[in-house]
């Protein structure tokens, strides 16, 4: 079976290849046929003249055929290189590398918490069925969904950072005044453990607080929904009546047989959810100067610089479809009859 | 069997009633059932759907859906009272009382092997074995108990690994863990082959009589119940309408429900109208419309011949991993032999031919699996088939793919009333709709051209009046009608473009027995009056000789057996139709039946 496994693992991630490919070809001609013209950003001098452009043009590249600029480009991305940004002069790679620890470890906090809070009351919703404990679960999950992430991030930073003092500057992902532990993982939660700096570690908690609540009372919504309407399928189905025939105590019937059943279409949401939320947390990053791959691009969108949108739409292609390998994976190894399959 | 007349019983139900809340009233489940079970005693719940004969045995138990509840009445089991105290009912269920469902697959769990499913059943019942080793070998024990062989292996497996009837055996050992006083089985074998029917039901009647153990069976099937019951309850609209011997329930039944059922269950020794109830005459036989002259069937008329019909499916693994290399393909841990065996070709069908006389009705019968309804899709022109030929009217529509048989001007010529009555309707659909659909694809066929809007209107109507809808139903939707209404539309949605060729896949088995009688009864009448040829598939024998005039045995894909009714069913050559003869539990029984029901009836002078 695990040899199995892998083969599968294999054949998913040799799939991505032309899915790589593809995207990579609509985002470089998208981001042309876009307005705008970065050789005008990047003409310095006190006049625009169109000597100065056309010369810029010739230097990036941009004055060739749009097949040779994406031959090029590809023969590039082979050797490992996603080009340079031409704001920040930085290999894109290495951009890229720096900021997405910073989008995971914010991602995956809130989807920590959000999973944490989600489906035991989900799973409270769908025992409960019809009583007030179930409409006031799913009164506070609707809310959740309503309130788009702006607003919500503002009143969260209002609330605990104006008024009642108890959250630190909303900016970024570690206090100014504390030494940044050594990079190991990028991850600042771990690295400061493995360096043995608790308030690196104490900070970098703080920091993530609220931005990760934010994004959680967002995604909580569909994860609480789903929670509850899969748990209420299994709890109706006949081999929770035959447990119950059974004699089953409380723990086998719900916990044994129920909830592993149940968590089941979870877990392909939260797999979907996790994918989108890495690159599209920009409104949170933003909100909260986090340093993450979402502001990055948008930063680059809005200066035409090319690289760094080209090489961002790439590198969420691939963790997209990583994470939903991950997902499939995941669910073969506790769904038998996926993994017939 | 030992009946103790003057203990007291193991089961005793007063006076219960049960009510379930829909969103805008109470509706009454059950209403004051009172029911008995002996130790050692085999009682059998009879009632057609909506009887409440599952209500009442859930009711027993505490298995009601959420907004079932007990309103009123009492449960004792072994003189406790159960039914208002959730730690006595604790002690009863999985401890004293097993339970066995409907649907096996489904109740269980899909993601637990099924060894650890019959566990978690030992460790929770009344004496669990000390320690897990022992718990272990209990499994394998019951496993063997329920006859499953290779048990340590089977042990391992998870529900989807194993047919439905294997599945009811694991059901079986999980309800036996504890050493119950009392099996109760929900329509056991209900979806099942008749031959996995007669070894579940005779391994559970063995277990039952070797324990001392009572039996509560709940069917929808008279002869099940005839055959393995001591004792019957007839069940109808929440009420419990007659209680006895189930010989003398069977041979005289007292009240009019029951001689109704009893009458409509199908049987050797009888004939369609006998179905229907005593005084009923057989629907009334239908005009021809004006389209077509009837013929007296003209004899040698050929209408269909098949030849060599074969179909072959590819498995999955080989058509999708091919293009892997070796090592990356899924399932290496299957040996080579294995391997090759999955990747041959599936053989549905192989080599079926047979033919048709205008005007004759030949059946097809066989277990699932056995290629009966592939054969008639392919005949149908709904399915392509691999090889063979189909030679329908003079012309070989075989060569015409299922696709392109859409526009064919033939299409209309073979009509299929389908098997789920329900599923094969569109819900957007009202009656009207659904009967009108298939009369404007073929309008060009049919009538030379446009139809006006009269006379399709008209035709709409005589082709429900045909199938016995009545015209105020046309306005409806699906579910806005019964399920004997629903096939009555599939019936008249194949009869409206005026057919030659008719093809009935399993039109009854969704539907009651009563309402069955009816349905074949009306299918009958039309045959005659419109001269169709039927092709009828059915895995109820019963059925198929009351319907047809030859029968084709089909197993594996291929025929076994074929003949005229008569002959196939009085004297079967091929020991499979033997078989399957021998394990519908009808026939024996009930010829008794109909033996003491006929001398009764002389008796009295009259049958009522």
């Amino acid at each position: 079976m695990n040899s199995g496994i892998s083969g599968y693992v294999i054949q998913r991630l040799l799939g991505t290849i032309p899915i790589l490919i593809g995207v990579g070809i609509v985002t470089f001609v998208l981001v042309r046929v876009l307005p705008g013209d970065p050789a005008v950003f990047y003409v310095t001098g006190p006049v625009v003249t169109q000597e100065a452009v056309q010369a810029v043009r010739e230097a990036l590249g941009l004055d060739q055929p749009l097949y040779l600029q994406l031959f090029h480009y590809f023969g590039q991305i082979l050797t490992g290189d996603l080009g340079r940004s031409l704001t920040t002069g930085q290999a894109v790679t290495v951009s890229l590398m720096q900021r997405l620890p910073a989008s995971l470890e914010l991602s995956i906090v809130a989807m920590t918490l959000a999973i944490a809070l989600s489906i035991p009351l989900g799973i409270i919703a769908a025992t409960r069925l019809g009583t007030w404990s179930d409409y006031a679960i799913r009164f506070a999950a609707t809310v959740g969904v309503s309130l788009p992430a702006s607003v919500l991030g503002i009143l969260l930073i209002l609330v605990f950072y104006y008024y009642v003092g108890f959250a630190p500057d909303p900016i970024g992902r570690l206090d100014p005044f504390v030494a940044t532990p050594q990079s190991i993982t990028g991850f600042l939660l771990i690295d400061s453990l493995l360096a043995g700096n608790l308030e690196a570690f104490r900070s970098a908690a703080a920091q993530v607080a609220l931005p990760a609540l934010t994004v959680a009372l967002v995604v909580m919504g569909p994860i609480l929904r789903i929670t509850r309407s899969s748990m209420v399928d299994v709890l109706t189905s006949d081999y929770i009546r035959t447990c119950r025939a059974a004699g089953f105590n409380w723990w086998t019937t719900y916990v044994r047989y129920g909830l592993r059943n149940a968590l089941l279409p979870v877990l392909t949401t939260v797999g979907l959810i996790i994918a989108y939320l890495i690159g599209a947390n920009v409104v949170v990053e933003k909100l909260f100067a986090w340093p993450g791959v979402g502001a990055y691009s948008i930063d680059a969108l809005l200066a035409s610089d090319y690289a760094p949108v080209q090489g961002y739409m790439l590198l969420m292609t691939a963790l997209f479809v990583v994470i939903n390998t991950m997902v499939d994976v995941l669910s073969a190894l506790v769904d038998p009859r996926v993994r017939a399959q | 069997m030992m009946k103790p007349l003057n203990s007291s019983p193991l089961l005793e139900v007063k006076d219960l009633t049960v009510t379930f809340s829909t969103s805008t009233e109470r509706v009454k489940g059950v209403e004051k059932i009172n029911l008995q079970i002996h130790d050692g005693e085999t009682l059998g719940i009879v009632g057609e759907s909506g009887s409440g004969k599952s209500v009442t045995a859930y009711a027993m138990m505490g298995l009601l859906a959420r907004n079932g509840r007990i309103d009123s009445g009492e449960v004792r089991f072994a003189g406790q009272a159960i039914c208002s105290d959730p730690r006595a009912l604790a002690s009863v269920r999985g401890k004293e009382v097993g339970f066995i469902f409907q649907n096996p697959r489904a109740a269980l769990n899909p993601l637990i092997r099924v060894g650890d499913q019959i566990l978690d059943a030992v460790l929770m019942s009344k004496r669990p074995p000390a320690t897990k080793k022992e718990a272990r070998a209990r499994v394998i024990e019951l496993l063997e108990m329920v006859r499953i062989d290779r048990a340590m292996e089977r042990s391992r497996a998870y529900p989807h690994e194993l047919s439905g009837g294997m599945c009811q055996r694991i059901l079986i050992a999980m309800a036996l863990a504890s050493e119950p006083r009392l099996l109760i089985a929900d329509e056991p074998t209900t979806g099942l082959d008749v031959t996995t029917q007669k070894v579940i039901m005779d391994t559970l009647r063995d277990l039952a009589s070797s324990r001392g153990l009572a039996t509560l069976l709940i069917t929808h099937d008279l002869g099940l119940a005839a055959e393995y019951c001591s004792r019957l309850m007839v069940m109808s609209q929440g009420h419990v309408v007659e209680e006895g011997d189930t010989l003398a329930v069977l041979a005289r039944p007292r009240q009019p429900y029951t001689q109704r059922l009893v009458a409509a269950t199908p049987r050797i020794g009888k004939e369609l109208k006998d179905l229907l109830p005593p005084g009923q005459q057989p629907p009334p036989t239908v005009a021809p419309d004006q389209g077509r002259q009837v013929e007296t069937p003209a004899l040698n008329l050929r209408l269909l011949q098949v030849e060599g019909l074969r179909k072959s499916f590819g498995t999955r693994s080989q058509h999708r991993q091919s293009w892997l290399p070796r090592w990356a393909r899924r399932g290496n841990d299957v040996c080579d032999g294995q391997r090759e065996q999955a990747d041959a070709l599936i053989h549905a069908v192989r080599d079926v031919s047979f033919h048709l006389e205008e005007g004759e009705a030949i059946g097809i019968v066989g277990e699932s699996g056995s290629g009966k309804t592939t054969t008639s899709r392919m005949v149908a022109r709904l399915l392509d088939q691999s090889t063979g030929s189909i030679v329908f009217m003079g012309q070989d529509i075989g060569k015409q793919s299922s696709r392109s048989f859409t526009s064919s001007p033939m299409r209309r010529e073979i009509q299929v009333v389908f098997q789920d009555p329900l599923g094969s309707l569109n819900p957007r659909f009202t009656a009207y709709d659904s009967i009108r659909n298939p009369l404007r694809n073929c309008t060009q066929s049919l009538n030379g051209g446009e139809l006006s809007r009269d006379s399709e209107h008209e035709q709409i109507l005589a082709a429900a009046q045909q199938a016995g809808l009545a015209p105020e139903l046309l306005s409806r939707f699906p579910h806005q009608l019964s399920g004997g209404q629903q096939a009555r539309v599939g019936i008249a949605r194949a009869l409206v473009v005026r057919p030659k060729l008719l093809i009935l896949d399993e039109p009854t088995s969704a539907l009651d027995v009563s309402v069955q009688a009816v349905v074949l009864n009306q299918l009958d009448a039309l045959r005659r009056a419109l001269n169709l040829t039927v092709i009828f598939v059915s895995h109820d024998l019963n059925v198929v000789r009351l319907m047809c005039d030859r029968v084709l045995v089909m197993r594996h894909g291929s025929v076994v057996e074929s003949g005229t009714t008569e002959n196939v069913f009085t004297s079967p050559s091929h020991a499979y139709t033997r078989e399957l003869l021998a394990a519908i539990p009808h026939l024996k029984i009930m010829q008794e039946v109909d033996h003491g029901q006929n001398s009764a009836a002389r008796k009295t002078g009259a049958f009522e």
